[in-house]
């Protein structure tokens, strides 16, 4: 083990002039600080993309509302949506990602710094472009501003002659732009952890959290890709004269549809694998544990995401596919959920038997467990091709993606956000406010989302920006409503809870969880460049060694 | 203490969610017991026809099965939390570290394998016995068009033209009369979701789909469109009226007589029929031709306009004539500008064509 303890030459806190703290942020190589770059990034969106959130539940608490027009409804979705998933979940995992890996692989930083920085600025301009079309979205047609076409902006909606002006083109570029952004991240991420470790680890001592950044990144470079090419293909038909989803000129509806899903179902498991990351670092922490099933945790993994490019079309069991496919597409959603299942079982393996510490990030993983357990089992029932006939594109299905997006990804973020943020700023989250946070959000998520399925069965398909007075709709939206307000309110503590702890936090040291990885033997903050001197490992959990000499874990690996 | 603090806080936490599980399961149950009327709740748990029906027993046997899971899975979740929660008396002890088990990860491997199995082979009858059944020659043939905003009802056999209101047959399960429905769209993707009569189909353009439908109880059942299509997706309401044959027959005869013609309102008809209306509208019978808005030779026939948006009265007749945004704002129906005389004499005119 190398020691943490050597002195690297501070870089000066005295008082600087605020440009050059800004000039040193932008033109910054360091992957702490394009780590910190993306999380922060991610959550100044996540409030945007909440706001939306909020005017499309204020405009659904009571039918016939007039809150805003179905053209601005419309754009809030839309732009909600994007958001979300392209400006809050990808950057903020690839934040943590960039954060975390380096320093549990024992590296001083990513393999291509460069890359690194340009990914990130790629992927905040998408950002920037996307929200710029609020403002130059009208063209000179005055065609109205932010795109309206939903997040998946299927054929021929977003054509010339459904969707004129600009407001399609600031999606499409932003989406071009920030993929590329994503790409350069994957192969630094695969770069970084194939080339990168330090000596004694070798893949079956890698952490999971590498390993599953691993099998994220390869997706990513996998699934891009289409989403790129349909990108362009739609740019070429609204700027070239193209056709290839102008169904007026015989171009294919449906083709959209295939290039979108085979991006937009494996996204989902981009999005969730570093989620898994986080819940295979965490609950062993608390269970005081390690890992149950390693090398069966890191196949699962592997599995999903082979599986999982080819279970896209579930998605489109309404278009009329026939019979086959529909069956084909029904069998491979389901045999996910049996990698997926192994890895609830590993986890409770996991604190099975342990001595499990409540604290803050262990009850947001408590709640990932319980929340993606019930977003598998909808899951399980929207796989069901019949069964989807109905369910599809009802709030049935708004409320299952919400529960594997809120509930899973967005607990198992706050967890690792409760975990690491001593270690990225030195001084420890709020444990008092913290436990509001959880508690209220866990309420509000549940008065939101469990309702909100129910409105899906009885008929109430989604992306309505007003609806009929019928019993039953009118209470169950109104409660949803009150559940997203509590929601807000839980993130509002969260981010005073930020702040405040980033001033008036209690110091953090070294280790403050007792934990096992690498990460964890360095200063909090880390010093530039991580490591005075490369660590060497024997095991899975070389700070376990250390602290149990007499029985360390490289003696059953 | 510490011991009864946390104890006393798992205990509300469990209470917590029990409470949240049982409220939805209440709520729910709740809503479906309102939805004994099936016009008012288009329940997919209140099914009137054989697809639908075949989903909801399946859907019975989908939700048995993940409750079961759940169930299961939410026990083991519990039971650990609360036994293996970090005691006081643990003082600083680690506990037996494990690092997995070959046997127990083939059990849980395995056992949801067979459980997919079967889920599956449920599945796939399903989807066979909905998608590859066969046509009957008593079947009726409707062809339904998807517009910016509003269903345009084709009846090939019969020669109508209708919109927003779909007609057909009751069937009786002994002698079959099922609607075969061809899908088709005229602009943008749409989708056919009448929640008690079948699962939903896409209309999309440029492609043909099918679905059917052989609801066994008379009424009206309510829908709308569930793909999203543009600014008024939320108002592309539908209506399928189950009748009897007699009924059925009635309303056929009706529809194929040419419109009425009622010199009284000639006035009317002459606005009509000079403005851009007959650029977007026909009317049996006279020179009014369009094909882009709904077909109004029988207008009075229909309950509601602007698809389902709101009640087919004279009134709203004015409103949506004059300011159609009033009613369905983005609707591609224009604002006529007609000067008040004349808006007068379209709606008489309007009004007669039953």
């Amino acid at each position: 083990m190398s020691s943490d303890a050597m002195a690297i030459p501070s870089a000066g806190t005295a008082a600087r002039p605020w440009v050059e703290v800004v000039h040193e942020w932008v033109t910054t190589v360091d992957h702490k600080r394009l780590g910190i770059l993306y999380i922060v990034y991610a959550l100044a969106f996540l409030v945007v993309g909440g706001i939306e959130a909020t005017i499309i539940r204020i405009q659904l608490i009571r039918p016939h509302n007039d809150f805003v027009s179905p053209q601005v409804f419309n754009r809030m979705f839309t732009m909600h949506g994007t958001t979300m998933i392209f400006f809050v979940a990808m950057p903020v995992l690839f934040g943590f990602a960039n954060y975390l890996v380096p320093l549990m692989i024992g590296a001083r930083d990513m393999a291509f710094p460069r890359l690194n920085a340009f990914s990130f600025w790629l992927t905040a301009f998408g950002g920037i472009l996307l929200y710029f079309s609020f403002l130059g979205g009208s063209g000179l047609y005055g065609a109205g501003n932010a795109p309206d076409v939903g997040w998946w902006a299927y054929a021929p909606l977003a054509a010339k002659a459904f969707s004129p002006g600009h407001s399609s083109d600031y999606w499409t570029i932003a989406l071009l732009v920030s993929g590329f952004g994503s790409v350069g991240t994957a192969i630094n991420l695969i770069a970084t952890i194939l080339c990168m470790r330090c000596p004694g680890m070798t893949l079956n001592r890698m952490p999971l959290l590498a390993w599953l950044n691993l099998v994220m990144s390869g997706m990513v470079l996998i699934v891009i890709t289409p989403l790129t090419a349909a990108q362009i293909m739609l740019l070429v038909d609204r700027y070239l004269g193209g056709h290839f989803f102008d169904t007026q000129a015989g171009g294919s509806a449906t083709i959209w549809m295939h290039f979108f899903w085979i991006f937009g179902h494996p996204e989902v498991y981009v999005l969730i694998i570093p989620c898994f990351a986080f819940m295979s670092e965490i609950i062993p922490v608390f269970s005081r544990k390690p890992i149950f099933g390693y090398p069966v945790m890191v196949g699962a993994t592997v599995c999903i995401a082979f599986v999982s490019l080819s279970v896209w079309a579930h998605h489109m069991f309404t278009i009329g596919m026939n019979s086959y496919a529909n069956s084909f597409f029904t069998i491979t959603t389901m045999v996910v959920g049996v990698p997926t299942g192994i890895k609830i079982f590993n986890w409770l393996g996991t604190m099975w038997g342990g001595r499990i510490q409540f604290k803050t990030p262990m009850l947001f993983s408590i709640g990932f467990l319980f929340q993606f357990l019930i977003a598998g089992l909808t899951g399980i029932m929207l796989a069901s091709a019949p069964f989807d006939w109905q369910l599809s594109l009802s709030y049935f299905v708004v409320a299952h993606f919400h529960y594997v997006i809120v509930g899973g990804i967005l607990f198992a973020l706050f967890a690792a956000f409760y975990y690491w943020y001593p270690k990225i700023t030195g001084r420890m989250l709020s444990e008092t406010l913290g436990k509001f946070h959880f508690w209220l959000f866990l309420i509000g998520f549940h008065v939101t989302f469990d309702v909100m399925h129910i409105p899906g069965l009885l008929g109430m398909p989604r992306r309505i920006y007003t609806y009929e007075p019928r019993p039953g709709w009118e209470t169950l939206n109104l409660i949803v409503t009150i559940g997203a307000f509590i929601q807000g309110i839980a993130i509002l503590i969260f981010v005073t809870n930020l702040v405040l702890s980033y001033f008036k936090g209690a110091k953090a040291g070294n280790d403050p969880w007792d934990a096992w990885t690498l990460e964890w033997s360095v200063s909090s903050p880390p010093p530039p460049y991580n490591f005075a001197s490369i660590p060497v490992v024997a095991s899975r959990r070389p700070l376990w060694d250390l602290k149990h000499p007499e029985d360390p874990d490289s003696r059953y690996e | 203490m510490r011991r009864t603090e946390q104890t006393r806080r798992l205990v509300s936490k469990a209470a917590g969610i029990a409470v949240l599980l049982g409220g939805g399961l209440l709520a729910g149950s709740l809503c479906f017991g309102a939805s004994q009327n099936p016009s008012q709740v288009p329940s997919i748990f209140d099914p009137h026809s054989t697809p639908a029906e075949s989903i909801y027993q399946l859907s019975h046997f989908v939700l048995l099965i993940t409750g079961l899971i759940f169930a299961v899975v939410f026990t083991l979740l519990t039971y650990v939390v609360v036994k293996y929660r970090k005691r006081p008396c643990d003082a600083d002890r680690e506990p037996t570290q494990v690092y997995g088990s070959t046997q127990i990860e083939l059990a849980w491997t395995v056992i949801p394998i067979l459980i997919v199995v079967v889920l599956f082979l449920a599945t796939a009858r399903v989807i066979h016995s909905i998608q590859d059944a066969q046509k009957p020659a008593s079947a009726l043939e409707v062809v339904a068009i998807g517009h910016q905003f509003w269903w345009e009802f084709r009846y090939p056999r019969l020669g109508i033209i209708t919109a927003n209101e779909l007609h057909v047959l009751v069937s009786d399960p002994a002698q079959p009369t099922p609607t075969f429905l061809t899908l088709l769209s005229a602009d943008t993707d749409h989708s056919f979701w009448v929640p008690q009569l079948a699962g939903k189909t896409d209309l999309i353009p440029n492609r043909v789909n099918h679905m059917w439908m052989d609801p066994y109880q008379t009424g009206v059942f309510l829908g709308q469109c569930a793909q999203y299509c543009g600014t008024q997706h939320a108002k592309m309401l539908l209506r399928v009226y189950v009748e009897s044959s007699g009924e059925f027959d009635a309303w056929v005869h009706a529809q194929q007589q040419p419109a009425v013609r009622d010199e009284d309102v000639s006035a009317g008809r002459r606005v009509f029929e000079t403005t851009s209306c007959i650029n977007c509208h026909a009317i049996g019978g006279s020179v009014a031709d369009g094909r882009f808005g709904p077909d109004l030779t029988h207008l009075m026939s229909r309950h509601t306009i602007a698809s389902g948006a709101a009640e087919n009265t004279k009134a709203n007749l004015r409103l949506w004539v004059q300011t159609p945004d009033a009613i369905k704002p983005g609707s591609l129906m224009p604002a006529m500008q007609l000067s008040n005389p004349d808006l007068d004499a379209l709606v008489d005119y309007l009004v007669t064509l039953r």
